[in-house]
């Protein structure tokens, strides 16, 4: 009995397959954070005028605000003046698909299984890869273009859309928003902005691959997605980091926003360097994402798979506006030796016949803690709201916590709201059926694990699910013998 | 050789003695009934030999296939052939009984150096199964054991043996909880894969099931000891005189 026990209640060796550093030169702004560390960053970045002033606003925002303490999480105080705010690889002017990378780049990439280079560039995937603060490749842009689909890093679409930049920028989460998404909005740096024209239902899959490589420093990326009349478009990003023994900060704003009979599906599989077993290092993951169904039957979709990161501070939202829209939130949340994520979602509904369903599964090893929060808001204007929730925490050994905080506003008495919740422990009896089964204990708890995040795994795009089954699988990596 | 020997084993579950020198021996082709009153030591004796780890092994031995079995882990008693039919089978929600099934299989085949079926080979093994113990092809997608009735667990206890054929199955309390046409269907399929290659240790405490497979030994164990061991009619006797007179027997 004692074996199994300490097989499920010690998460312990688990493996960080990510954590490897580039030797790369960089260029890396001073530390700290000033007006002039944000004039140097929007200089280096070539931008307008406007942005620029739009980056100042939001500083002063964020100097009268005070970092949110209600989430379930404890952490040593941040530091804000130690930490650089900018840092990207030196390297050629880019033009074109994947001229003038860095070698090391390319190598730092294939080792993390995403190939840049034309030809073997993954097969209806199409990537922009983002290192540190800088986009360093977008692969597919070409062919998206004949489409009308535009596909590129932040920073150029600033230079080049600024009038479809100007008008959403900021349209979802305002730089006020709060104190994350305010230090971002004055510092960010690349990320991916991505318009669909109407009628256009993108053929591949839009991805973006998130890596923190410099210490000491913040990654602040912006995505910004637009799902014009009638378009279509499913966006992936990844994100992974090397293991340092101190904490790193990554403060990211994504805004969605769905025109009419527009559909976003939004897949985050997020595998930041969740510290050691002790509980040291590891990324502070604290990140506003936020939906807008502007629409009428326009449809958002959040599907993430949260393994990494030492702390996850992270809701992604739905404002459903647009009549018969429809906001979709499936996680699975993954907390093992000292990690601690408070996830969840918020769904407003504000429309008539709005609908949302939020599918939250947490499970905890070691000494995690998960937390669910979620808000589901029926305000007065909405006629025959629906909403749906359920909420499953699993627990692996005995020093590990789940907890759920779910609120529910309803202000139109024709809504309907449902909510549903459970929480159960990996019995040594599963474990023990398994295995008499012939599997063995590590088979036994990846299935096990893997059938409790079913309902979620199977709203990953395909080739994705596969991945994710393997990711949890690598997760419970040590745990199991 | 026989294919499990057990010799003086002495075993219990924190700090408690239950099985108090267990001597038995099974053979290829046999047949065993291991009957008993309540809280007698029968399922753990089961649980024992199958590996479940709380149970604590104090003294003796078990050998299956001249091997000492306290050694192996439980998967690998599993690999070796050593098949237990639970009493209470487990649920794992999310997990399709199709996926269970073809991952022990498999497991159990690249244990044997045989190669792994895919899922259209393997369909077509657990479709003769499913037959056999008269299961609607449907479950096969239902997750293990979720909202199963009670006989449709331990029908589908039975499908996995005939899936993954065992040399020892131990059928523990497999007539619980099922009525009387379950009970004949179970029965027929048990019977069907018995042969002279493989035994069966049916744990029961009632006779009813052993009209329907015919022991060729059956044991009364008592208070962790086997107080009395005959041939099938020694069931019939038990069905008849209860246990009690062994009780007061052994009090001697």
């Amino acid at each position: 009995m004692d074996e199994v026990k300490n097989i499920l209640s010690n998460f312990i060796d688990r493996e960080y397959k990510f954590g490897f550093y580039t030797e790369i030169e960089e260029e890396t702004s001073p530390i700290g954070l000033n007006e002039e560390i944000i004039k140097w960053i929007s200089a280096k970045k070539d931008e307008p005028e406007w942005i620029l002033e739009w980056r100042l606003k939001a500083f002063r925002y964020w100097l009268s605000m005070k970092e949110p303490h209600w989430a379930n999480v404890k952490y040593q105080p941040i530091d804000y003046q130690s930490i650089y705010y900018y840092s990207s690889p030196k390297r050629k002017e880019r033009n074109g698909d994947s001229d003038g990378i860095d070698l090391e780049l390319l190598r730092t990439y294939e080792k993390l299984g995403i190939p840049l280079q034309e030809r073997e560039i993954l097969a209806g995937v199409a990537v922009d890869a983002v290192f540190d603060s800088a986009s360093v490749a977008t692969t597919f842009k070409a062919k998206l273009k004949e489409l009308g689909i535009i596909f590129c890093p932040i920073s150029e679409a600033i230079r080049n859309y600024p009038d479809l930049v100007k008008q959403y920028l900021g349209s979802v989460v305002p730089a006020n928003d709060n104190f994350f998404a305010a230090l971002n909005s004055a510092v960010f740096s690349d990320g991916t902005f991505c318009y669909v024209p109407k009628g256009i239902k993108c053929p591949v899959e839009l991805s973006t691959y998130f890596r923190i490589n410099a210490a000491k420093l913040g990654q602040f990326e912006r995505t910004l997605i637009i799902a014009d009349e009638g378009a279509y478009v499913s966006y992936l990003e990844g994100c992974t980091a090397p293991m340092r023994d101190e904490n790193q900060l990554h403060a990211a704003v994504v805004e969605l926003v769905a025109l009419d009979n527009a559909q976003i599906k939004y897949s985050t599989v997020q595998n930041w360097y969740p510290g050691d077993k002790e509980g040291r290092g590891g990324i502070y993951n604290f990140v506003t994402k936020r939906g807008k169904c502007l629409g009428k039957n326009s449809k958002i979709s959040w599907t993430q798979i949260e393994t990494g990161s030492a702390i996850t501070w992270k809701y992604p939202s739905v404002l459903l506006i647009g009549d018969n829209s429809i906001g979709e939130f499936y996680s699975v949340a993954v907390v093992n030796n000292h990690q601690q994520a408070d996830t969840g979602t918020k769904m407003i509904h504000l429309g008539n016949n709005t609908r949302s369903t939020i599918i939250s599964k947490g499970i905890s090893a070691g000494y995690g803690q998960n937390s669910y929060r979620g808000l589901v808001s029926i305000k007065k204007s909405a006629e025959n709201a629906r909403n749906f929730s359920r909420c499953d925490s699993l627990l692996i050994g005995n020093k590990c916590g789940a907890h759920t905080f779910p609120y529910i506003e309803v202000k139109n008495s024709t809504a309907k709201v449902e909510h549903e919740a459970t929480t159960s422990k990996i019995g040594e009896d599963q474990i023990f059926y398994c295995q008499q089964r012939g599997l063995s204990i590590e088979d036994a708890v990846n299935m096990i694990v893997n059938g409790f995040c079913k309902e979620v795994i199977k709203n990953l795009p395909m080739e994705f699910a596969v991945e994710a089954q393997k990711l949890l699988g690598v997760s419970l990596e040590g745990s199991v013998g | 050789m026989s294919l499990l020997e057990i010799k003086n084993l002495h075993a219990g579950i924190n700090g408690n003695d239950i099985l108090k020198g267990i001597n038995l021996e099974v053979n290829l082709g046999e047949v065993h009934a291991i009957m008993g009153p309540n809280g007698s030591g029968k399922s753990t004796l089961a649980g024992v030999i199958a590996g479940r780890n709380e149970y604590e092994i104090k003294l003796g031995q078990i050998l299956y296939k001249n091997k000492d079995l306290s050694k192996m882990t439980p998967e690998e008693r599993a690999r070796e052939g050593i098949f237990l039919a639970f009493q209470y089978p487990v649920e794992i929600p999310g997990v399709t009984n199709l996926y269970f099934l073809k991952s022990a299989f498999n497991a159990i085949r690249k244990y044997r150096g045989l190669e792994e079926v895919d899922t259209l080979e393997f369909l077509s093994v657990v479709r003769n199964g499913a037959e056999l113990v008269g299961l609607d092809e449907s479950f096969l997608n239902r997750p293990v054991n979720e909202g199963f009735s009670g006989g449709e667990k331990k029908r589908n206890e039975v499908l996995q043996m005939a899936i993954l054929q065992p040399t020892l199955s131990i059928l523990d309390e497999t007539d619980s909880g099922l009525d009387i046409d379950a009970l004949k269907t179970i029965a027929e399929g048990v019977n069907k894969m018995h042969s002279d290659s493989n035994a069966i240790v049916i744990v029961t405490h009632y006779q009813r099931l052993l009209n329907y497979i015919m022991p060729d030994y059956v044991h009364v164990l008592i208070d962790g000891k086997i107080v009395k061991s005959g041939d099938k009619n020694l069931a019939l006797v038990l069905e008849d005189k209860g246990y009690d007179w062994l009780k007061v027997q052994d009090a001697k």
